[in-house]
């Protein structure tokens, strides 16, 4: 086992005992569950909806290079820059030049996965950059110098007494138990930071090819703030987040705030066609646009997956995921968790390391019923798993895999195993649920079904006679 | 040596090339159950989406319904005077001594009489002055019923934080500018500027508002904790 | 109608009265059922593990039993929806993609074959009782079975359904994974057992025999007096005509 699924099964394991933990989750998703089907149940039809959106980002993933090559020609007509980004090291280093060029001394950030992605913030304060977080989840974990837990909620996991005693720590505030006050008083530390930036690190939900314009979804309207008041704005895009036409927004934008938050639009929805334009009266001097690869155009190649790059990040399959909820955001150990990320997470960080992201789960299909873009996730996670055992097959399992098709294909050796089986099995109680068990994984919490006295095809052939085609 | 955009342009086309992908399958579930495929066209997202009414009427309906759910203050004017008494009540009861807003028609309007210090901030301002403004008062490019929203632009509200940096927005708008979905407000963008869209736009839907400390809903976040829209019938 | 029995391994060996409650419902409605001898395992404990070869050469022993019949019917949606939705996957660009296709096509899962196919809602059967339904994954969302059960329940004399909350909730099985993953099945497992305990239901019922060894295995550990019986089972109880095995 590599260290990575040694982590996983350490930190999910870890979790999945905790039961208030688990509660307390599943007491969060509640009150989306049913905001997102009430406005689910407002579309006309929310799968014709769902069939419209994966169209459109086959589209946009099929004809890939001419919609970015539109996009950027369009947004640098306007006075931005465009810099393509191979990888995550390029990125980091376009973002530090345009800090260190613009003499820039504090950054304010909205949220953005795809800076998490590279690291970025870390890039940042190890040169010595003031990097602050303006979404409040992720000023939170930030303070708590934690990554984000879920894609779209990165605070779910905390308590408010956990984020009470967080601000009373770290920024001396007096101790409360409402979610109000504690809101203001991050609003308030946060008011100044938009004031005194000078650069604005944003994410952005899609990239508009037609009208070369990036747009950014959010509730709070600190991405607003943090696009028009400092003077530079650089945005970090995943390629893959290009749409063909301005007009496909008039869908993604309802789809992505029912699937992501239960709502029917999110509170602001901004579109930027670059820096500001001649006689407007504010917004940033520079806009740059960093479009990056880091490994997406390997999963671009893998057409059977390819659908995966259609993602929105809504988090709608994060939040119906079984494994999701009862182990949580950290035990994946990666940026991307959930099913998209157990999908993901091996094309852009190597298969064999995090194959067992995608064995962990039970295939139970919820997370591709809720995608809004149809991504066939669950199955992605058996093509995965296909992936890895044609490079590299598990000996143990190989074995044990020949074995079982060996003695399904020859009904002596079956007969054979079973009655072996049936000897064995009355044994079974004495070493049940003990370290000498080799049931153990089951019977450690579930009791152990007994083997029939006779199968069903035993009884069939004695008191049916011979009667088979 | 290669730059980033060819590296990156080429890798894509070498993923594509004679490597296609499978369609999405129609309907529900992998046994394809539903409508046979069909390319999307623009006109048929509104059939998915939810319903409008055709008329003016039904539209202002709906937008009201949607402001209350989502606690934006919508009242109907018949008269801009109608509209000037709830801001100088407004600016009495919260006490106001300085809004901001742009140089319009219906601004100036608006703001005539009221006891307070203006701003224009599409003159040009000091982040620390539009900052300390206990309003912002803006026009918009449309309403849109089939969300609760406004749709603002650069021209249409003064810039960009004008309608998002003070702590109360108002929005002054027409009836005329109800639009019924988000297709209809981006026809209307696209109409009216043509190849120069401004380099911001945005639908804002309600007050700002988060849901990050155990999903609880608490308004004000960031951007405006109050949202006043005031239309005036024309 | 010739209708051929289609036994998982699990139910075979651990649950043989499953497979008679099938016999027996389908002999109660009046049609022939055959049990083709040579049929051993679809092949998806090593299909879900990545083994594909391995599993596709278990599934050819299934092609060959299956060569013959008419229609093919199995009580468990994984199984089933390995045949149906998975083989065509499997042997594609096979010698015998065809011969897979044409499985798939024939094939169904229990309680969907019941309704959809023979147009039954109502077997004639009666069970006392307040019953609560689990939703297999397989069943579910890959064969798109959810009211079928339901239907056949209702026209049960006797029995109250009542619904979980969590009835689309997967209960931790999923085969490999409940070993592999023990902690995060046994989490899945008291989920669901908790919400069939919600319901106050006396039983539990599935239309796949694997998601209640799962269930079952847990409502055991933790001594409830919930009982737990497929689907088939339920349908075969208080049936009018004699049955002879």
């Amino acid at each position: 086992m590599t260290t990575f699924a040694t982590e996983f099964q350490q930190k999910s394991g870890q979790y999945t005992t905790d039961r208030g933990f688990r509660a307390f989750i599943q007491k969060g998703l509640s009150g989306y569950y049913k905001k997102r089907d009430e406005n689910k149940a407002r579309f006309q039809s929310w799968q014709g909806a769902r069939d419209h959106a994966a169209e459109i980002k086959y589209e946009a993933i099929n004809n890939l290079d001419r919609h970015l090559e539109e996009f950027a020609e369009k947004i640098e007509a306007r006075g931005a820059k465009v810099f393509w980004a191979p990888s995550a090291f390029e990125a980091r280093d376009y973002i530090l030049s345009v800090a260190r060029e613009n003499r820039v001394r504090s950054i304010i950030k909205s949220k953005t996965m795809t800076g998490e992605e590279i690291h970025l913030n870390d890039a940042l304060q190890n040169e010595g950059y003031g990097v602050f977080e303006s979404d409040l989840g992720e000023y939170i974990v930030q303070l708590r110098k934690e990554p984000p837990f879920h894609l779209v909620f990165p605070a779910m996991h905390l308590t408010r007494k956990q984020i009470s005693d967080l601000f009373q720590k770290e920024l001396g505030s007096m101790p409360t138990d409402e979610p109000e006050k504690l809101t203001m008083i991050a609003r308030g530390v946060m008011r100044r930071k938009y004031c005194e930036a000078d650069m604005g690190i944003s994410g952005a939900n899609f990239a508009v090819a037609e009208t070369g314009m990036i747009s950014i979804t959010e509730n709070e309207g600190n991405a607003r703030l943090t696009t028009s008041l400092p003077r530079i704005h650089v945005a970090i895009v995943g390629i893959e987040k290009v749409l063909p036409r301005l007009e496909d927004l008039a869908l993604f934008l309802p789809m992505l705030a029912t699937a992501g938050a239960g709502q029917s639009m999110t509170c602001y929805n901004t579109m930027y066609g670059g820096p500001r334009q001649p006689g407007e009266p504010d917004g940033p001097e520079q806009m740059h646009v960093v479009l990056l690869d880091n490994r997406r155009t390997w999963l671009l190649a893998d057409a059977e997956q390819r659908d995966a790059l259609g993602c929105i990040r809504c988090g709608a399959c994060l939040n119906v995921c079984p494994v999701f909820k009862n182990v949580g955001g950290y035990s994946y150990g990666t940026t991307y968790q959930g099913p998209i990320g157990s999908v993901i997470t091996p094309h852009l960080r190597g298969l064999q390391e995090w194959k067992h992201l995608s064995a962990a789960s039970s295939l139970c299909g919820a997370c591709t019923e809720a995608c809004p873009v149809k991504i066939d996730l669950h199955h992605h996670l058996l093509q995965n798993r296909r992936n890895a055992i044609r490079i590299k097959s598990v000996p143990v399992e190989k074995v044990a895999f020949t074995v079982f098709s060996l003695l399904m294909g020859h009904p002596w050796l079956y007969r054979l195993a079973v009655i072996l089986g049936r000897i064995f099995q009355p044994l079974h109680p004495l070493v049940e649920d003990t370290i000498l068990d080799p049931l153990r994984a089951w019977t450690c919490s579930r009791a152990f079904p007994r083997v029939a006295p006779s199968s069903f095809r035993e009884q069939w052939k004695k008191e049916r006679g011979e009667k088979s085609a | 040596m290669s730059d980033g955009k060819t590296i990156i342009l080429n890798r894509i086309r070498e993923a594509l090339r004679n490597n296609p992908a499978p369609r999405p399958h129609p309907g529900h579930g992998p046994l394809g159950i539903g409508k046979p495929h069909s390319a999307p066209s623009v006109q048929t997202c509104r059939e998915w989406l939810p319903k409008v009414g055709a008329t003016r009427e039904e539209q202002i309906a709906l937008f009201a319904l949607q402001s209350e759910a989502l606690k934006t203050e919508f009242y109907r004017c018949a008269t801009i005077g109608e509209a000037r008494q709830i801001f100088s009540k407004l600016v009495v009861a919260e006490e106001w001594k300085r809004v901001a807003t742009h140089d319009a028609p219906d601004n100036v309007a608006l703001l005539e009489g009221a006891t307070v210090e203006t701003l224009y901030a599409d003159k040009g301002y000091a982040i620390d002055a539009l900052e300390s403004c206990d309003a912002g008062v803006t026009c918009c490019e449309c309403l849109v019923a089939q969300t609760g929203g406004v749709m603002v632009s650069v021209a249409s509200a003064g810039g960009r934080a004008l309608s998002v940096l003070p702590p109360h927005h108002i929005v002054i708008a027409r009836s005329s500018q109800m639009l019924p979905d988000l297709t209809a407000a981006f026809d209307l963008v696209k109409q009216r500027y043509g190849k120069n869209l401004p380099s911001f736009l945005s639908f804002i839907t309600g007050p700002s508002r988060t849901g990050d400390i155990e999903r609880i809903l608490v308004l004000g976040a960031h951007g405006p904790k109050r949202l006043t829209v005031l239309m005036i019938e024309d | 109608m010739r209708i051929s029995l289609f036994v998982p391994c699990f139910i075979d060996q651990i649950y043989p009265q499953v497979a008679w409650s099938v016999v027996r419902v389908f002999e109660e409605l009046g049609h022939y059922v055959e049990f083709p001898d040579g049929q051993s395992c679809c092949g998806q404990p090593a299909f879900n593990s990545g083994y594909w070869d391995e599993a596709r050469a278990t599934a050819r022993v299934a092609l060959s039993a299956f060569r013959d019949s008419e229609v093919v019917v199995g009580p468990s949606g994984s199984c089933v929806a390995m045949i149906k939705v998975f083989y065509p996957q499997l042997f594609a660009g096979d010698p015998q993609e065809l011969e897979a296709r044409e499985l798939a096509a024939k094939t169904h899962e229990f309680s969907s074959f019941l309704v959809n196919t023979l147009g039954v809602t109502d077997v004639g059967a009666t069970f006392k009782g307040k019953v609560t339904f689990h939703d297999g994954c397989h069943g579910l969302r890959e064969l798109g079975v959810k009211r079928e059960p339901r239907a056949l329940l209702a026209k049960v004399r006797g029995i109250e359904l009542l619904e979980m909350a969590e009835a689309e909730t997967c209960c931790g099985f999923g085969g490999a994974f409940a070993v592999k993953f023990p902690s995060i099945s046994s989490a899945m497992d008291e989920v669901k057992c908790a919400s069939i305990h919600e319901t106050g239901a006396e039983v539990v019922v599935s239309n796949d025999s694997s998601c209640l060894m799962q269930i079952r295995g847990m409502l055991e550990k933790q001594k409830s007096r919930v009982r737990s019986l497929h689907l088939a089972e339920i349908l075969a109880s208080g049936l009018s005509r004699p049955f002879i095995r």
